[in-house]
């Protein structure tokens, strides 16, 4: 292994660290266990701990991290950075510290690294790689049966970045982002907006009962408020802190991925990449790891879309073709998804009134029963076959959280 | 009932929706209006005054820290002890659930006094935390069939003399006392820490709440497919934990 740039080579114990953890990735990929990032991390760290503080070391660190989009903001970040120089990145969404760890053992001529970390290890990791720049985008209700109380991670994250000499580059529409964040000396607010607001009716400093006039928030009791904005998401625009507007070209659908580009945007400047530059390169990311793509299947054309959260299906209702556009819905409560289906509940699907709709995956019950409630019309099938069968035609639009998602694109070859 | 339409009260949804509990809500609303009555659902915010004059109100569960919370505003607004004092219905859950005792634990560590509707108090379990699906069999009083729902607390709630257990667990835990009982109820307040949510699963307790506000024996029935086909699911999933 090579090391370029501008530092010290790694030391023997990390050389050895990394080769065995590239062997145990091939060993995984040859039983066919998927790409092995995972299982090479977990040896490599397990060989010399450091190991992720060493390899970081070498790089100019952006993290991202937050519960709805942070795998396509760090490939959008990427992209933008490109533009200054080689980028290695977890793009596949690898986001725990093996995951990174692995990735980032593969970018040894890379200049910038683009992390994408998992929500409840961000305080760890941001000690450990002395980033540059955090860029944190929303938190909101995920996984209730095991996950950390949304709020307690808010919490968590702004102990963790107290001390953290990084720029923290965070949405300021977000109530629990803008507690996390205010602790850090150094915040570029982004106006990125945040669709989903249940979760931050009480004010993350005293828990007085937030007003929200407008885009505005703020709690009368203790006087935390919504912090003053210098990059904004206006529409289809960027605002820039010396007032210029950015046209947003994405192939990526829908007002979510318009405000993950404005985080992006504002952590490119950060390291001199002009908005324009950064956003005609975030023009060319298509589908991230499967999301968004559009398949052939059965001869008719499928939009794959992930949500997995209230927050995440909010923003994909709003994205999705206007009725009479057919839409399968598919959710899944294994282990990866949270075994608690109650969040079906917190989504208006009401919103879907109109479309014809099919409903599959394990919890197809439970979703059902949603629907019924909710009055609208819909037909339960046993498989995504038979949905895409009985669907009417013109494109459909296919919704599944987390694991229904990867059973779909094994099932339609994507 | 107070007057010619259904007076639904969800409390505290800024604090206490962590789980869906919109849910609860959501089924007797549809229930009530399958059967053709009038309902008005409204939803009181922890900085608004609780209506008095509601038949049936529904309080959920939430996090620590809006759990006591929602307990100083509950206590200093008086009016669900009011609104039961008035024969008012109460279905509550989880932190809802242990609001509407003597005491919990708060996410201080400390003691916090509830509205003393249900003779339990709750304390914050040793053993770990308790997830998954419950198979419970239903106080044969209320003349429901078994209960289903998904748990997942700390709590452990300890039931008075007053106080009779909703239902008697066959699978998961329940108030985790180690005594297989599951909720509490009181004449017209009844406590769960089951999710769901509880009445999607379990449209029957639903059904239950309107013939109480109703004071009749029996609705025109519903289509109650979906609801039966997921019950049936969930029961078998309780009984083989994975």
């Amino acid at each position: 292994m090579t090391m370029a740039g501008n530092s010290e080579p790694l030391s023997p114990r990390a050389k050895l660290a990394v080769t065995a953890g590239r062997a145990a990735a091939a060993a995984s990929r040859a039983v066919g266990r998927g790409s092995g990032s995972v299982i090479g991390g977990k040896v490599a760290l397990r060989l010399d701990p450091d190991l992720l503080a060493r390899l970081a070391g070498h790089l100019d660190v952006v993290l991202v991290s937050a519960t709805n989009g942070k795998t396509t903001t760090t490939r959008l970040i990427a992209e933008a950075l490109r533009a200054s120089g080689p980028v290695v990145s977890n793009a596949l969404g690898a986001n725990m510290p093996a995951g990174i760890t692995s990735a980032l053992a593969g970018g040894s001529d890379a200049r910038f690294g683009v992390i994408e970390v998992d929500e409840k290890y961000l305080a760890g990791v941001a000690r450990d790689v002395t980033p540059k720049a955090i860029a944190l985008l929303n938190l909101s209700r995920d996984q209730l049966d095991r996950a950390a109380e949304t709020r307690m991670l808010a919490e968590k994250w702004r102990e963790g970045l107290s001390g953290n000499k990084a720029t923290v580059i965070a949405n300021c529409d977000d109530p629990l982002i803008a507690w996390a964040a205010s602790s850090s000396p150094n915040v570029v607010w982004v106006a990125a907006g945040q669709e989903w607001k249940d979760d931050a009716w009480s004010c993350p400093s005293c828990g007085g009962v937030l007003q929200r006039p407008g885009d505005d928030w703020l709690c009368s009791d203790c006087g935390f408020r919504r912090p003053m904005p210098t990059w904004a998401l206006s529409g289809d625009y960027v605002l820039d802190p010396h007032g210029s507007a950015w046209p947003i070209h994405l192939q990526l659908p829908g007002r979510a991925n318009k405000a993950n580009a404005a985080t992006s945007a504002a952590v490119a400047a950060h390291f001199g990449v002009p908005p324009q530059v950064a956003l005609e390169r975030m023009y060319q990311v298509q589908a991230v790891a499967g999301r968004y793509d559009v398949v052939s299947f059965e001869g008719r054309d499928l939009r794959l879309l992930l949500a997995k959260n209230p927050a995440g299906w909010l923003e994909t209702f709003s994205l999705i073709d206007p009725p009479p556009t057919p839409v399968i819905l598919s959710v899944n409560a294994r282990g990866a998804d949270g075994t608690d289906t109650s969040w079906l509940w917190d989504v208006d699907y009401t919103r879907l009134a109109g479309h014809p709709i099919f409903v599959i995956g394990d919890r197809r019950l439970d979703l059902a029963v949603r629907l019924e409630v909710a009055g609208l019309d819909f037909r339960v099938c046993e498989t995504v076959d038979e949905a895409v069968g009985a669907a009417p035609p013109g494109r459909i639009e296919v919704i599944a959280n987390y694991t229904a998602f990867q059973d779909l694109r094994r099932r339609v070859g994507n | 009932m107070s007057d010619s339409s259904l007076r639904l009260v969800w409390i505290y949804p800024d604090l206490l929706s962590t789980y869906g509990d919109q849910g609860n809500a959501l089924v007797v609303e549809r229930r009530a209006r399958q059967r053709g009555l009038e309902v008005s659902r409204v939803d009181i915010r922890s900085d608004q005054p609780v209506p008095t004059s509601g038949d049936i109100y529904l309080i959920g569960g939430g996090e620590d820290r809006p759990q006591r919370l929602a307990a100083e505003r509950l206590r200093r607004d008086g009016g669900l002890n009011r609104a039961v004092s008035n024969g008012a219905i109460v279905f509550s859950v989880c932190a809802g659930y242990q609001i509407l005792g003597h005491e919990f634990v708060n996410d201080l560590g400390e003691r916090e006094a509830g509205l003393g509707l249900l003779d339990v108090v709750s304390t914050r379990g040793e053993a770990e935390r308790c997830v998954g699906d419950v198979l419970a069999d239903i106080d044969s009083r209320l003349g429901l069939p078994p209960l289903t729902g998904f748990e997942n607390h700390q709590g452990v709630t300890h039931l008075g003399p007053s106080a009779q257990p909703f239902a008697r667990v066959r699978f998961g835990n329940g108030n985790g006392t180690g005594d297989g009982t599951e909720g509490a109820w009181n004449d017209t307040v009844f406590g769960t820490y089951m999710h769901g949510p509880v009445l999607a699963r379990n449209p029957q307790i639903a059904d239950l709440m309107l013939k109480l506000a109703l004071d009749v024996n029996a609705l025109p029935p519903v289509d109650d497919r979906w609801y039966e086909a997921l019950r049936q699911e969930r029961i078998a999933a309780a009984t083989q934990p994975a």
